[in-house]
């Protein structure tokens, strides 16, 4: 009785203090934020609510000037958006017909071409950047959608993952499809998509996660505020806070922070149960 | 309505195994022909090659006098129930089978009315929006035959469809077949390695045998005139009794017993005699004697097991007599025994070629 007491108690206090210790941090950036850039000047850090909730996050999100100098924290965040959901997307549709030519179509070089994609793990986009770069520079896309995103949509994983999954998939319904009438597209849409439906959902999201949170990349690519991405501002602000001698905005910092974490968080929280479905589950 | 033709198939797959060799077979309109032989004799891959699933090596097959070697499998218009039913996962029953249809462009409403129809036929109406997953495995069966029969093929093409059911289903579901294929009139091959199925269903029947058909036939042609030992000893059930022997000074001996009534067979080759266990008598002065090991009561008759004497330990003499009824004996009983000459077969055990 005791003992499993004791066993209980010292359990719940580790899982306690562990709590604490990962959420401390948001917990202070979150409160720092709704005070004036006066109390944080002069107190330091905060640990409870204060006044400036409203005017701090206004200012932040829809004031032209608020925290870059021209940018605002939503069009940070829009390009942010455009940026998870195009590498999660591309990703998706990148690995999934690679996957898709490597196990359905049995052509001889299948097998070594695999793994020469699977290879290129060992290159990641830190390894080639400066390659990466020049291309996409040489093609005028610096400071676009399309140069922040192509370069990072080729996934070896992903394909790994989709690759694996399909051969799991009984030859038979290939077969049978193709006494059905269904051409490669169609078996593709009709198919294989509805079945990796859950699969396909914890790939995207996982990616979605990892594409916003994006630092070296877009830090290259984005050299005009406009296409800055949320990550990036957060670094530019103390840039921007230090600059002319004024008290330095470090409640916008904050709240940045705070604004740049809310969708990933957002996004694994309403689709937990299809990201456990899909990694734990396959439907047959 | 429609015939199928294979001459000189064969099919050899990249890693070099000769999986069928040198088929011929000519299919008619309406029949329901078996393709029967032991794991890996290359049934399935002739079914598969015969669907458009597997490329022809050699040979060449027709549909209706027309080559379809070339053709893809769609087009052959042919049906394949699979082993494992092989239904989409996430599609309705009645999605599974309107799928076929609506690729080949038929217009919805006639897809419904036509799948309407052959649920009612297989009475799984009921599940039309059920997912796979929520069906009996017998239920499954059905709609995997809803399917194939949904689409009106030229030819029904079934691999061991019934291999995952219990036993009493598996009976129900040959007979429902049987009967299917009997009303809609259309050329099937069903393949199965159970040899009771085979018999039941088949209007003829194909042994296959490492590649090869060994004999092709009605079901009691098969039975009582096998052409081989490999066909002799797969159909029947129980296996027919296989006894070693030798022809010497124009005498079959069997063990230490003689049998009279066999002449001009070759001398000093190994033979094998094959009786089925319904062609022997009990007799008191009978030639064989068996003591009894064992008795299986069927009801309307009885099957005796025993060792026949005469043999040294290492050759095969295992008997099995199908008894009537009344014949009531116990483990360790002698018991004398005729085998009915006219209708006992003699093999040459090198080649397997039927002699007698
Ligand atoms: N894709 C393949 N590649 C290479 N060899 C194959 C392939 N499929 C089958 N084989 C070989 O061809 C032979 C015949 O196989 P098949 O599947 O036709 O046998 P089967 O008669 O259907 O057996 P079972 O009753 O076990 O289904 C086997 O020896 C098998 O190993
Ligand atoms: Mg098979």
């Amino acid at each position: 009785m005791n003992n499993s007491f004791l066993h209980r108690f010292s359990t719940h206090g580790i899982l306690i203090l562990g709590t604490i210790f990962m959420s401390a941090p948001v917990w202070i950036a979150f409160m720092s934020s709704t005070h004036s850039a006066d109390t944080l000047f002069r107190e330091g850090l905060q640990y409870w609510f204060g006044g400036n909730f409203f005017e701090t996050y206004y200012e932040v999100l829809f004031v032209e000037g608020g925290v870059m100098k021209k940018v605002t924290a939503l069009e940070m965040l829009g390009n942010s958006m455009i940026l998870g959901l195009g590498f999660a997307i591309g990703k998706v549709v990148i690995s999934m017909s690679a996957a898709y030519a490597i196990v359905y179509f049995r052509f001889r070089l299948a097998t070594p071409l695999f793994w020469v994609i699977f290879l290129t793990l060992l290159l990641p986009l830190e390894v080639r950047i400066v390659p990466s770069y020049e291309v996409v520079a040489g093609l005028g896309l610096l400071n676009t959608h399309t140069g922040l995103i192509v370069p990072l949509i080729a996934s070896a994983t992903g394909t790994f993952f989709f690759r694996q999954y399909f051969k799991s998939v009984p030859e038979e319904l290939l077969e049978a499809a193709r006494l059905d009438n269904a051409g490669p597209m169609r078996f593709l849409i009709d198919v294989l998509v509805p079945l990796s439906k859950t699969m396909i959902a914890a790939i995207m999201i996982i990616m979605f996660v990892v594409g916003w949170n994006q630092y070296l990349w877009p830090l290259m690519m984005t050299t005009e505020e406009n296409s800055y991405t949320i990550v990036i501002g957060i670094k530019q602000i103390y840039q921007v806070l230090s600059e002319g001698g004024e008290l330095p905005q470090f409640q916008k910092a904050f709240a940045l922070t705070i604004l740049a974490v809310l969708p990933p968080v957002v996004v694994v929280l309403v689709f937990q149960s299809w990201f456990v479905k899909g990694l734990v589950e396959s439907e047959k | 309505m429609s015939t199928l033709t294979l001459s000189g198939i064969n099919k050899r797959y990249d890693n070099g195994a000769h999986a069928v060799r040198g088929v011929d077979m000519d299919i008619s309109d309406g029949e329901l022909i078996v393709f029967v032989g032991p794991s890996g004799c290359g049934k399935s891959t002739l079914l598969r090659m015969v669907a458009g699933l597997e490329a022809i090596t050699e040979g060449e097959m027709k549909i209706d006098g027309t080559r379809i070697n070339e053709i893809s499998p769609a087009d052959r218009d042919v049906a394949m129930v699979f082993q494992n039913y092989a239904l989409y996962p996430h599609m309705s029953v009645f999605r599974n089978m309107a799928y076929g249809l609506s690729n080949r462009g038929m217009a919805k409403s006639d897809i419904e009315a036509k799948v309407r129809e052959t649920a009612r036929m297989l009475r799984i109406e009921d599940y039309l929006e059920r997912k796979p997953a929520q069906l009996s495995g017998g239920q499954r069966q059905r709609v995997a035959m809803g399917r194939a029969i949904v689409r009106s093929p030229k030819l029904f093409l079934f691999d061991e469809p019934l291999s995952n059911l219990d036993a009493k289903l598996r009976v129900q579901m040959r007979i429902e077949i049987k009967r299917l294929q009997r009303e809609l009139g259309v050329t099937s091959i069903y393949v199965t390695h159970d040899q009771t199925e085979a018999m039941t269903l088949a209007d003829r029947l194909a042994v296959i045998n490492e590649g090869k058909v060994e004999q092709m036939g009605s079901p009691m042609d098969l039975y009582s005139d096998p052409k081989t030992l490999f066909v002799a000893s797969f159909i029947g059930s129980p296996h027919i009794n296989l006894l070693p022997a030798r022809f010497e000074n124009g005498e079959l001996q069997v063990g230490a017993t003689t049998m009279p009534g066999f002449e001009a067979l070759p001398e000093g080759v190994p033979l094998m005699l094959g009786v089925r266990p319904e062609h022997i008598a009990q007799h008191p002065e009978g030639a064989f004697e068996i003591s009894v090991d064992l008795v299986e009561q069927l009801g309307a008759d009885s099957l005796i097991y025993g060792a026949v004497s005469g043999f040294n330990g290492d050759e095969p003499h295992e008997l099995c007599v199908r008894a009537g009824e009344a014949s009531q004996r116990e483990p360790g009983e002698l018991l004398k025994l005729n085998f009915e000459t006219d209708r006992a077969m003699v093999f040459r055990q090198d080649s397997g070629e039927r002699l007698v």
